[in-house]
C-alpha cells in the first residue's frame, strides 16, 4: 500500500497507520511527513484548551455537528496525558464525541501526550499534516486539560479557544499572564451555572489589559475584547451539554478567521508556525546528533556522579565534551 | 529511536450500562503502560469498529453483561474484516456462560476473561498475541 496516495485519497486505515508511525517514531515517518507537505496548508486548524472539565470534549462534539452541517470534513486530535510511573494512558475524550464515529465525514483521532510538556504530544503538529493532507477542511485539536503555562497549542493553531467555565474566577487571575494571552476566542462555558456573569466580568477585566483598548459591548455582537491589530478577542457564553450558543460560537469562528485571514494575521501566524516547527526539528536533531557522538545517555550517569562528589563543574564538563565533539569533526 | 505503543481500544456494546469492569481493565491496563482507548457504554459494532480503524489499535477489549455476546462479540469481528481490519485482535469479558465460549473462539474471538480474572493474565494474553501477529 502507497501511503501517500492512500492518505491523500482518504483511506482510514492508511491515515491511521501513518498516524502510528509518526507517534512511534518510526524511520520512515520523517519521509512521509515530507512527502505529504506538498498538499497541507488547506485546514483550518482550531485549538480548544481550558482547565479540566471545562467541557472541551463536549464543545468540540457540538460544533463537529455544526460544522458538518457546512459540508466540512472534519478530523479531531484528542490529547491526553500519559501516566508518567507506566507510561500507558486513558484516552478518554472521544467517549463525548462517538456520535460521530460512523460519520466517514468525521475523523477523530486520541492522542497520549508521551511525555511532551505544553498540553499536546511531540508528534501533534505531524499528525495534523497528515489530516490536512487527506482532505480535513476542518481539524480540531483538544489539548490536555491545561492550567497555566501549557501554551504550546497556540503554536500549532490558526485560531485558539480558551474554554473556561463559573467557578473558577481565582484562577483567571492566576491565568493572566500565560493562555489568556494567547487565547483568540473565550468561551465561557455551563453559562447556566451560577458566577457565569461574574467570570465574563473578569474575562473582561483581564482582556482590557491586552491592548490600550478597553473591552466594548458591542451591540448584538456580543461582549468582545480588542486584540492586537484591531482583531477583537470574541467572549462567548455556551452551555454544551444544553447545546446553548453553539451557532453564535460557531459564527465568532468563522467571523475571527475571516478577519484574521484578511488583515494577514493567519499569514502571520503561519509563518511563525513553521519557524517554531524547523527549529523544533533542529533541536531534536542536535539532540540525537549529540546523543550519538556524545553517548550523552550513557555518559550521564557517570557525569552526575563527578559533579556530586565536586570532581566537575557543571559549564566546564558540558564544554569541554561539545570541543571533543567539534574536534572530532573537523578531524575526519 | 523507535517507540511502538500498543494501543488498545475497550469498549462495550450492546444495551447495559454496568461498565465497573471495562472501567478497571482501562484502568489496569493503562497502569501495564498500555495505551487504552475508552468510549463508554452502549456502543454499536459499527462505531466500535469505526473507532478501531481510526485510533489505530492492535486489540479490541468488548465487555459485555447483557448476554447479548453471541450476536455482538462474532459481529465485531466480521465488520473488523468488513474493513480491511481482520489484524486487529478482538477478545472480550463479562458474564459470558463457559458453553459459549468455543464457538465465540470460532467466530474469531481471541480469548474470553470472566470475572476474576487477574490483570497479569490479560498481559500475558495481549504479549503473547502481539508477538503472534
Amino acid at each position: 500500500m502507497d501511503l501517500v496516495t492512500e492518505v491523500r485519497r482518504g483511506n482510514l486505515r492508511a491515515i491511521a497507520r501513518t498516524i502510528s508511525m509518526i507517534e512511534d517514531l518510526e524511520p520512515e515517518a520523517e519521509g512521509l511527513v515530507d512527502a505529504l507537505y506538498p498538499y497541507t496548508g488547506r485546514s483550518r486548524i482550531l485549538g480548544v484548551t481550558g482547565s479540566p472539565g471545562a467541557g472541551k470534549s463536549s464543545l468540540v462534539d457540538r460544533l463537529i455537528t455544526l460544522e458538518r452541517q457546512r459540508g466540512r470534513r472534519v478530523a479531531v486530535i484528542a490529547v491526553d496525558p500519559s501516566s508518567p510511573f507506566s507510561g500507558g494512558a486513558i484516552l478518554g475524550d472521544r467517549l463525548r464525541m462517538q456520535t460521530h464515529a460512523t460519520d466517514g465525514g468525521v475523523f477523530i483521532r486520541s492522542m497520549a501526550s508521551r511525555g511532551f510538556l505544553g498540553g499536546i504530544a511531540a508528534a501533534t503538529g505531524d499528525v495534523i499534516k497528515v489530516l490536512d493532507a487527506a482532505g480535513y477542511q476542518s481539524i480540531f485539536i483538544e489539548t490536555i486539560g491545561v492550567g497555566q503555562a501549557e501554551i504550546k497549542i497556540v503554536e500549532l493553531s490558526d485560531i485558539v479557544l480558551l474554554v473556561l467555565m463559573p467557578g473558577a474566577g481565582d484562577e483567571i487571575q492566576a491565568m493572566k499572564a500565560g493562555i489568556m494571552e494567547i487565547a483568540d476566542i473565550f468561551v465561557i462555558n455551563k453559562k447556566d451555572l451560577s458566577g457565569a456573569d461574574k467570570l465574563l466580568a473578569e474575562v473582561q477585566y483581564v482582556l482590557s489589559f491586552k491592548s490600550s483598548v478597553t473591552g466594548n459591548d458591542g451591540e448584538g455582537g456580543g461582549p468582545t475584547g480588542i486584540g492586537p491589530q484591531g482583531v477583537d478577542n470574541p467572549i462567548l457564553m455556551t452551555s454544551a451539554v444544553h447545546e446553548d450558543g453553539i451557532e453564535q460560537l460557531q459564527e465568532a469562528i468563522e467571523d475571527y478567521a475571516g478577519n484574521s485571514e484578511s488583515c494577514g494575521k493567519l499569514a502571520e501566524k503561519r509563518r511563525l508556525r513553521l519557524e517554531r516547527e524547523l527549529l523544533g526539528i533542529l533541536n531534536r536533531k542536535v539532540h540525537e546528533l549529540m546523543d550519538v557522538h556524545i553517548e550523552v545517555s550513557k555518559q550521564l550517569p557517570m557525569w552526575v556522579e563527578r559533579l556530586y562528589r565536586r570532581d566537575a563543574r557543571p559549564y566546564a564538563l558540558i564544554n569541554e565534551q561539545i570541543r571533543n565533539f567539534l574536534k572530532e569533526k573537523t578531524g575526519d | 529511536m523507535t517507540a511502538t505503543k500498543t494501543r488498545i481500544l475497550i469498549a462495550k456494546p450492546g444495551l447495559d450500562g454496568h461498565d465497573r469492569g471495562a472501567k478497571f481493565i482501562a484502568r489496569a491496563l493503562r497502569d501495564e503502560g498500555y495505551e487504552v482507548i475508552y468510549t463508554g457504554i452502549r456502543q454499536s459494532p459499527e462505531a466500535i469498529v469505526q473507532t478501531a480503524i481510526q485510533e489505530d489499535v492492535d486489540f479490541v477489549g468488548l465487555s459485555l453483561l447483557s448476554g447479548a455476546h453471541n450476536e455482538l462479540f462474532p459481529r465485531v469481528v466480521d465488520l473488523l474484516a468488513a474493513n480491511g481490519a481482520e489484524d486487529i485482535i478482538v477478545f472480550g469479558g463479562g458474564i459470558i456462560p463457559e458453553e459459549d465460549i468455543p464457538s465465540l473462539k470460532d467466530k474469531g474471538v481471541a480469548a474470553i476473561f470472566g470475572p476474576g480474572t487477574t490483570t497479569k493474565q490479560i498481559v500475558e494474553f495481549l504479549e503473547s498475541a502481539r508477538e503472534g501477529s
